[in-house]
């Protein structure tokens, strides 16, 4: 019994909310960081922060399907947020969402397997005077064209095989 | 004997998206390697974006500025006269001469593109912690009196008068309340939030102490989005270095006033830009509407007295309290009273920010700044205030930017943002995307927005194959009609906006 229980903690979840004094306001604070660090929320890290916060596993889930940026599964690879908002779309980025998924023979919003780029539309970076734009990570790029975004997927797919 | 030039890079997200890194790093290296010493200082954005990266050099006569300067354009800067501020192809002469600037009326971002943003004697130098120093001085009382004096409303989109928002809070008996700025500037078109929080955040910084003082809150909390990293990390080093120089923590400037001020980021969520699920989502929980009465002001973050207002309605308080209200006032027209920052994006062909006294019309803002679209191709429609602003034709562009006047044509001036379509927009696929737009963001909590997003989207797609045209119309206006009045918040209520507004300036693109 002891053993599975021990299976069940998640130690650097439980760190995480013990750094914010196991306060429920810090939810999103800690689904951040703890996602962060290992790339999605899993199971024992929902259940760990649950207990440790002392609030509902039914309440958590509430609070990660509600928000875009969480995840429950490991993204394979790295991730082009393409901006399809109004700004963006004023200026082609439609037609580039199109290409990309072309070029990377995946429809947005997938998960591909194998560790590839994959697509995500967001909606809005903030640059919308140099539409179209992309975030991928916490690199910001703007005035993409095909060409731009063909270099960007090299970089990333290069950056993966290393 | 030689001499030290001081060249600005910025460090704004948007001047990174087009290469700045790489541009510092190439001036960095290129005056390595030709022996010039240089001061290379990142600084914010001028909001002169098309010409990102600008950059300046520092000469006798002021900052001269020279763009779009990528890495590759370095070497030939520096082998021309560029180091005492020369004639070059890129070159635009002072910076502060350049026409889409100098017409400006920069208050609430007088400092940002001017100085590092980290560099609290640079902000102090510029008159930064003025306003703070004045309203420690003075009652609680006064403080507010002043912004309600200066006729400031808020910039986030609602132009609610703020000095009444914070006289309610001020009479509310708690030993709790709280500030808590709004900076989720999810509006598709705007980024004068980001560019401030990135440019000058102790402004910021210095309205949310000030603000607890006025109403007598000692936590602030400033909710960014996710979708801007830079930002964020920019506020936790600007609070950092307000610690470290006590204008935040206990007993500020010898004064009975604590303050401190924590960044909540965001997840992903557009209607977290809505007041009452911004609060919801500080208090750790999903983005979800609140009935209101009662207003924050009353009752809000913790169930205490709240004070929810947007970056740029708390930037400009330091100023106010420092040249006062009269100062402040004397900008506008009619009840639109001081300077709004203006963003113009999509295809425009001199897209940044603008900030100008209301009463600029939307056609100056477009042309004589703007200078039409990027493309070259015609414009066919103006959104304005953001993804739940109206599409205005060019029949009505002579409306002054303010909020009575875009209210009377049916618009809505939103936080400022100003998108520009060309001749190929389809503008029922525009409205389309309204409906699926609020379907993607919709909190899910009222039937109107929930339910009316899902079959708006339909009913488009309906009069898009041709199906019973005429009856879909009507459906769809009745369906809009019902979402505006029925709706628990601005997202299922101002989504048909942009919906009505495009059936009735563009009826060609739904078979009409």
């Amino acid at each position: 019994m002891a053993a599975l229980i021990d299976k069940l903690e998640h130690q650097t979840a439980r760190a995480i909310c013990g750094r914010r004094n196991n306060k429920p306001d810090a939810l999103i604070e800690i689904l951040h960081e703890v996602q962060g660090e290992e790339g999605y929320l899993s199971d024992e890290a929902l259940r760990t922060i649950a207990d440790a916060l002392n609030i509902s596993r039914a309440e958590i889930h509430g609070v990660v399907s509600f928000y875009h940026d969480f995840r429950r599964t490991a993204a394979a690879g790295k991730i082009i947020k393409l901006c399809r908002a109004e700004a963006c779309q004023a200026v082609g980025s439609e037609e580039l969402a199109a290409y990309a998924e072309k070029k990377l023979k995946i429809k947005t919003g997938d998960a591909p397997s194998d560790g590839s780029v994959a697509l995500e539309a967001v909606y809005c970076l903030g640059n919308c005077a140099l539409g179209p734009a992309a975030l991928v990570d916490d690199n910001l790029y703007g005035r993409l064209t095909s060409e731009r975004l063909d270099a960007l997927v090299d970089k990333l797919e290069n950056a993966e095989r290393r | 004997m030689s001499k030290k030039h001081t060249i600005y890079v910025p460090c704004d997200a948007a001047a990174l998206s087009v290469g700045a890194d790489e541009t510092a790093a190439a001036i960095a290296s290129e005056a390595k390697k030709r022996g010039v010493e240089i001061n290379l200082i990142r600084n914010g954005s001028r909001g002169m974006l098309w010409l990102e990266p600008l950059i300046e050099i520092e000469t006798p006569k002021g900052r001269i500025a020279y763009g779009p300067v990528e890495a590759d354009d370095v070497a030939s800067l520096f082998d021309g006269e560029f180091l005492n501020g020369g004639k070059h192809k890129l070159s635009h002469g002072l910076t502060e001469d350049i026409p889409f600037f100098a017409k400006q009326e920069r208050l609430t971002f007088a400092r940002c593109g001017v100085i590092d943003p980290l560099d609290l004697k640079a902000y102090e130098a510029l008159g930064g912690l003025e306003g703070l120093k004045n309203a420690l001085t003075m009652a609680p009382a006064d403080i507010v009196e002043t912004v309600t004096q200066s006729g400031l409303r808020g910039r986030g989109g609602a132009g609610f008068p703020t000095g009444i928002k914070w006289k309610t809070a001020l009479e509310q008996e708690s030993a709790e309340k709280y500030i808590c700025c709004n900076a989720d500037e999810g509006d598709s078109g705007t980024f004068a939030d980001r560019m401030l929080m990135e440019g000058d955040p102790f402004s910021l910084l210095e309205g949310m102490v000030i603000a607890g003082r006025g109403v007598g809150a000692t936590k602030g909390y400033i909710y960014v989005r996710s979708e801007y990293p830079h930002a964020i990390k920019t506020l936790r080093q600007a609070i950092a270095t307000f610690h470290s120089e006590e204008y935040l923590g206990d007993r500020i400037g010898g004064s009975d006033t604590s303050f401190d001020i924590e960044v909540r980021v965001g997840a992903g969520a557009y209607i977290c830009g809505e007041e009452t699920s911004m609060l919801e989502s500080i208090e750790g929980k999903r983005g979800q509407i609140k009935v209101k009465p009662p207003i924050p002001a009353i009752n809000g973050l913790f169930n205490k007295p709240t004070i929810v207002n947007n970056v740029l309605t708390l930037a400009a308080t330091p100023l106010i309290l420092a040249k006062g209200a009269d100062f402040y006032k004397n900008y506008g027209v009619g009840r639109s009273r001081g300077t709004q920052p203006f963003q113009l994006g999509g295809d425009i062909a001199r897209g940044g920010l603008v900030e100008k006294a209301f009463g600029v019309t939307l056609k100056e803002l477009i042309e004589d700044f703007g200078g039409g679209t990027r493309s070259g191709k015609p414009i066919r429609a103006t959104q304005v205030g953001g993804p739940l602003g109206a599409y205005i034709p060019n029949t009505e562009l002579d409306v002054a930017m303010d909020y009575e006047a875009l209210a009377g044509q049916g618009a809505m001036l939103g936080h400022g943002g100003v998108v520009i379509f060309n001749d190929t927009v389809n503008m029922a696929k525009q409205a389309r995307f309204a409906m699926a737009f609020c379907e993607i963001e919709s909190c899910g909590k009222c039937t109107p927005c929930r339910i009316g997003a899902v079959r708006g989207k339909e009913t488009i797609d309906k009069i898009l194959a041709g199906d019973d045209r005429a009856k879909n119309l009507e459906i769809l206006d009745d369906l809009c009609d019902l979402m505006t009045e029925a709706s628990l918040c601005a997202m299922g209520g101002l989504t048909p906006m942009p919906v009505q507004s495009a059936v009735k300036h563009f009826p060609e693109d739904f078979g009409g």
